[in-house]
This record gives structure tokens, sequence and C-alpha cells, in this order.
């Protein structure tokens, strides 16, 4: 193979403690960064940043949903209704006070993470299917407040409008902008769930997730780290529902229904639970798919057939059917989810061409 | 070989030139065709798109085709931005809005790109203002035109409102609750007695509001405001209750040929009537027409264009498309590249435009975006919709005053 992975040897706490410890990883990242900061802005053009940009404050949310259902194994159907905690409480802030969104971003994360922490606590004591139901009722019971609150909601029509972030007096308002500033947050975002994978935080969450009542007698205090599970989890919700906020330019709960949920548990659970990696491969997945298939049958479909009234009609339902097909089609060959997939390929490609 | 390559280098030249669409108007359109509302999406979609193809049939304007770029957004915010944005690319100047939420993300977008929005029957009624949303054209009587023409008509139906019991039955989403506001200050006015009967989603199940209006409340009138299923649950749940259906009516969304379907056909649902800011039913020219260029072309006729209350609301936002398209060539000396803001000095222009009765006289310009709140009440019979009532606007003073007094509390 073309790189060596023998021979590194660590020398220093520091780079024992690496986050990237080989050469061809670091450069791999650095290459995803040059992509991603510089090739990408300059060259790709704004229909496919705002693509970009879709997928960007996903991955923040599926991110956090990963933290609480891949690492510490509690399921939450209400992820949705905390993106919409994070959203309305940036939206007042920033209307009713003027702060800027570095104010903001934190604090809707931080509100959610406080609602999260109620919401988890039911946690303590139930798990799997119980969980799930009495995530499910935080979705609506939040949903149902936040609407009949004129004060957290703004008034009849439950949205309000909200300046787009200022960076030193700049107001990011193109795609091009805002790309820059979500991949900002989402860099951010993959970082801190890196770190907190591998630190003491994280190893209690898998020791969580993989046997709680083991957890306990390893000296873990179970119920502490599943209520900041649920804090994380949701922390990392509320900055994707500010991102979108901010990003639409308003608050409005009707961006963050049920069917959102069910969104982003199929992302962790495509993309392979557990995973920073993952996480990121099933909000790529589960945004661009549609979007690809749409594209495709709207290239391919005027030759197939010519009526193009009865073609849009076809069109969006073969989608659904072609985007349902696919993550069956997925899940069957790799159950563990797209992560898995690239670990097989990476793992053969280790040692290509010899197969030992 | 140069001759070869020259060759190439012409069809390269036509390939863009075509690729540059010469003498072409692109319109984005948004449905939802396999969303929560698809049921509406559907209909909708198909009569736009059947009036593009009518236009076009008919040699465009001035003889300019116009391209229809469709896309289903599923009434997602997220497939919606990133269609808003393929639209763009396209180089569309006009773009048909689908669904409220996606009104709201999009809002900010289209007076940035000074790319006029139509969102008939979606969005909040603020967007009437056209001062305050240059480029959205709501261009259909917004839900609270729809309260104040309600209570209009309950005013007709009883002969006066002084000491009347109303009933508001509504869906208890933000969409549901809009009309709200404009009841409960004609209730101050007009000495009307006000009770609010929300219905949770998924609102199939009625039967405790019903009983509460027929029986202790003993409502006079009732104004419903549901959406999806809910209409037709309602109509079985009152006349369980006992409630006449001679005594409701309904908004916009809680009134087509599915809903009284699902209500057990027309004969069970006689009596209810419904809100509609598109005519209702299969008489008009243009529908004719349709049904005539797709027989010349050798196509079936659409099943979709059997329910008329949702087909004709697509045929609307296509008529209302391209009456602003032509008055935009028009001023750009007949040429096809109009740009954003001619096209919303096209809005403006409409003026008297009603397509042979499907649609009110609708007139957007002079700040007003809404073009009146024009609504009619049609009824159900044994046999169909028929039209209650002409034409007309209920109380527009008071609503228009109402949107003038939000809109300035927004700029604050």
């Amino acid at each position: 193979m073309f790189h060596r992975e023998s021979g590194y040897y660590k020398t220093s706490y520091a780079s024992d403690s690496a986050l990237y410890p080989l050469p061809i990883a670091r450069f791999a990242v650095a290459g995803f960064a040059i992509l991603f900061f510089v090739v990408a802005p300059l060259l790709v053009s704004s229909y496919y940043l705002t693509i970009l940009n879709l997928v960007g404050i996903a991955i923040v949310g599926a991110i956090g949903l990963n933290i609480l259902l891949g690492l510490t194994g509690q399921i939450s159907i209400g992820h949705a209704a905390f993106m919409s905690v994070g959203a309305y409480t940036a939206a007042n802030l920033a209307t009713r006070f003027d702060l800027p969104f570095w104010i903001t971003l934190p604090a809707g994360g931080l509100m959610a993470a406080s609602i999260g922490i109620i919401v988890g606590f039911p946690s303590v004591r139930i798990k799997g299917l119980y969980l799930a139901i009495s995530t499910l009722a935080a979705q609506f019971i939040i949903d149902w407040i936040i609407v009949h609150t004129p004060a957290i909601s703004g008034g009849f029509q439950a949205s309000i409008q909200v300046p787009r972030p200022t960076v030193f007096g700049a107001v990011l308002d193109t795609q091009r902008e805002l790309y820059m500033f979500i991949l900002v947050v989402v860099v951010i975002a993959i970082v801190v769930a890196l770190n907190i994978a591998r630190s003491r935080i994280g190893r209690a969450f898998i020791a969580i997730r993989d046997q709680d009542i083991a957890a306990e007698i390893l000296g873990i205090d179970v119920r502490r780290y599943k209520l900041m599970a649920f804090a994380i989890s949701s922390f990392y919700a509320g900055v994707a529902g500010v991102l979108y906020t901010y990003y639409s330019g308003v608050a409005n709960n009707e961006f963050f229904p049920l069917v959102v949920s069910i969104d982003y548990l199929a992302m962790v659970i495509i993309g392979g639970m557990g995973s920073v990696l993952g996480a990121i491969f099933g909000a790529t997945f589960v945004t661009l798919l549609p979007i690809a298939i749409d594209l495709v049958m709207t290239s391919v479909g005027p030759y197939l057939i010519e009526d193009a009234g009865a073609l849009s009609g076809i069109k969006s339902h073969m989608r659904l059917v072609v985007f349902g097909g696919l993550i069956m089609f997925f899940l069957v060959v790799e159950p563990e989810g797209l992560n898995r997939l690239w670990l097989n390929i990476r793992s053969y490609f280790r040692v290509w061409p010899f197969s030992y | 070989m140069k001759r070869i390559l020259a060759s190439i280098a012409v069809a390269g030249g036509l390939a863009a030139m075509t690729a540059a669409h010469a003498g072409e108007i692109v319109i984005g359109q948004m449905t939802d065709r396999t969303g929560p509302t698809a049921n509406v999406g559907n209909p909708v979609g198909d009569g736009a798109q059947d009036y593009i193809d009518l236009i076009n049939s008919q040699g465009g304007i001035n003889g300019h085709t116009i391209r229809l770029v469709e896309v289903d957004n599923q009434y997602k915010v997220p497939p919606a931005v990133e269609g808003y944005q393929r639209f763009k690319s396209e180089g569309a100047v006009l773009v048909g809005l689908f669904g409220t939420p996606i009104t709201q993300a999009l809002t900010a977008d289209l007076a940035k790109d000074k790319i006029p929005g139509t969102t008939p029957g979606f969005g909040t009624a603020l967007a009437a203002d056209g001062e305050a949303f240059p480029y959205l054209f709501p261009a259909a009587a917004s839900y609270w035109s729809q309260a104040g023409a309600a209570v209009e008509y309950a005013k007709q139906q009883m002969g006066g409102l002084k000491g009347k019991k109303i009933a508001y039955l509504f869906y208890d989403n933000p969409a549901g609750r809009e009309g709200l506001p404009v009841l409960r200050k004609l209730a101050e006015l007009e000495g009307y007695t006000l009770n609010e009967f929300p219905v949770p989603a998924p609102g199939i199940e009625m039967d405790n509001q019903a009983r509460d209006i027929a029986r202790r409340f003993r409502a006079d009138f009732v104004i419903s405001h549901l959406f999806g299923r809910a209409p037709s649950v309602q109509i079985n749940a009152l006349k369980r209750a006992g409630f006449s259906l001679d005594k409701v009516v309904s908004f916009v969304w809680g009134a087509s040929e599915a809903d009284v379907a699902a209500a057990g056909g027309f004969e069970a649902a006689e009596g209810y009537a419904g809100l509609q800011f598109a005519g209702v039913g299969d008489d008009f020219q243009v529908r004719r027409d349709i049904k005539a260029m797709l027989k010349a072309q050798g196509k079936e006729v659409r099943e979709s264009m059997a329910s008329t209350v949702f087909y004709n609301r697509g045929l609307l936002i296509s008529a209302l498309h391209v009456e602003a398209l032509r008055h935009a060539v028009a001023a750009n000396g007949g040429k096809a590249d109009v740009t954003g803001t001619q096209v919303r000095d096209g809005f403006h222009a409409i003026k008297d435009f009603s397509l042979g009765g499907l649609l009110p006289p609708l007139n957007l310009g002079g700040g007003d975006h809404e073009g009146g709140g024009w609504v009619r009440v049609f009824k159900v019979t044994k046999t169909g919709f028929e039209p209650a009532t002409e034409w007309f606007k209920g109380y527009r003073d008071v609503v228009f005053e109402l949107i003038k007094e939000e809109s300035a509390k927004m700029k604050n």
C-alpha cells in the first residue's frame, strides 16, 4: 500500500492523545479542510452550496442524535422538538434583545439542553420502546406549548422573522456567506463530538449502552450520564434549529414536525450508530439522495415520458419508491450502516493487493 | 477534418443557443405531490401544468414559450429551499410557492433576489400588505379575509348578528388559529358571541366539539377552519349531534369534492357550504379549452380534473402567472428576457382579471397584494357544488386595518 502505519512512535503525551495519530489521516483531514473551506466556496455554484448548507445543518442535528442513540443507547423521537426550542430561543433573543449570533447560537443550544434534561428524566427509569413513547410525548408537548404561548411563538402565526447573522458588520445573506457560517459550526460540532466520544464521558456513554447494570457496578453514575447524554444531544439539536432559523430568516414550528424527528432517526441508523462519521454519512445520504434522484429523473424522464404533467406526478412518487428501496438495499448489504461499509472498503484497500 | 471541426463548433453553438433558451420564460412551480397535503398538491400541480400547456399551444406569450419547472417539496422546508435555488439556477423570473412553512422560509430570499412569488391560500395574512412584502403575492383571500367573509355570509344567512352565537371550529395549529384575531374583533364590532372550539391534530375525532356546539353552546352558526381528513369528520360529527349543515360555512381548505366524498357523498353532506377563492365546477371556458387541447394532442384528460376545487386553483395560479408575465413582456418591449422586478410590476398591472368567471375580478395594484380578498360561497347540493353567493368581500376595511396594524408592529 502507498502508506505505512507502522514506525510511528508516540514519544510525548501530546502525540499520544492526538485526534489523528497517523500522518495519512492528518493529510486526509487537511485535504478535506482545503476542499470545503477553499475549493468549494470558490468553485461550487450557489445552487450546490444550498445543498451543502442543508446537509451541513442536518449533520449537526444527526451528530447530536447519534451521541444519544449511537453512543448511549437511549432513543429519542423528540429531536425535532429540541430543534424547535433552539430556534425560538435564538429568534426571541435576536429580535427582542438584538443579540448577535455568537450569543444566540449557544443560548439556543443551552435552552434545548435544559429542556432535554427534563425530557430525559424518564430515561432514568425506563428504556427502549417505553422511552421512545415518552420522548414522542415530549415532541407533542413542546410543540403545543410553543404554539399556544404567544410570548414564545411571537403571535398568531407562530413565526418570528429573524435578521440574518452579521460578522464584523457584514450581513451574511448569500448562500456562499451562509455556507461559511454553517461550515464553521459544523466543524466545531464534529471536533467536539469526536473528542466527547474518546473522553471519560464518551466511554461512560458506551458502557451504559452496552450494559447499564455493569456500568453502574463499574462506578459510573448512570443517571447523571444518561441525563448528560440527553443534554448534549439536545444541545446539538438546538444548535441545528438555530442554524435553520438563521439560514431561512424565520423561526417557525412547522419546520420541525414529528416527521423530521423520524428523518433524523433514519440518518443515524442508515449512517451507522455510534460514530461521528456515520452521522455525517447518514445526514448526507438522507438529504442528498432525494435531490439526486429528482435531478436524475428530471434529466432522464422527458425521454421516457413525453407529457410533462404526467411526468411530474410519476417522478415524485418514484422518488419515494427509489429512496425507500435504496435505504433497504444499503441496510441489507450492511446492517451496521454506511460507516461500516466505508470501513470495510478501507480495510480491504489497507492491505491491497495482498489479502493478509 | 477542418470542416468536421467547424460543423462540431456550429452544432455546439446551436446547442449553447438552445441551452440559453431564446424566447423562453421560466416559471418555478412548487407542489406537494407526495407529502401530507398531496391530495391538494396533485390536482393543483396538474391544473397549473395544463394551463401553461394551453398557453403554449396557443402560441405562448408574444411568441415566447413558457417552461414550467416543477419541484415537489413534500411540504418540507429543506426540499423547498433546494427547489427554490434550482428555480433560480434555471433562470426562473417567477415562483409559485406551495405551503405555509415554505412561504415563511422563502420570504426573505424572494425579497433579496427580487423574484416575485405567489402564495394563494398559504402564508400569513400580512403578506397582503404590498409595502411590507413587495415580492409576495397571496393573490387570493387570506385566512383573515376568509374570516371576514365567513362572518359576512353568516350575517346574510341569519339576517343580522346582534346577540347571535357563532362557533369557530378550527384545527389547533398556527394556520387554524389564524382566523381568531378577525373573528374576535368582529365580535366586538357586531355584537355576536364567539366561542372557540379547537380540534387537536390529526382531527379525526370531533364528536365532543360537535355536541358542545349543538347542545351546550347552542350555536346559531358554525364557521369552521379544518384541514386534511378533518372537514369530512366534522360534517358527520355535526350531523350526529343534530346540527343542521345549512348553518355551517367552511374556510377554503375544508370544502372540496374529496371532503364531501369522504363524508359520504353529496347527498349526505347536502347543505354544507364552503368559501372558495377560485370557481368550482366544470362549466368554464378555460376547462373546455384544456379538454379540447388534450384531445387534439391525443392525450387523456387527467383524473385530477374531476377534483374541480383544487384543479381550478391550479388554473388560478398559472393564469395569474401568465397574466403577470404578459404585462411584464409588454413592458419589456415584447422581449422574453424579463426580470423579476418587471414581473412584479406585471402583477401590479393586473386589473379586473377574472378568467371567464373562474376568478373574482382581481386587482393586484394599489398596495393590496391579496387582490381584494374576494371569495364566493359554494353549497353542497345532491348533485354537486352550487354557488350560493356572488363574489364578495367581507369587512375588507376591518381586515385591512388589522393587517396594517400587525405589519407596523412587525417593523418595530
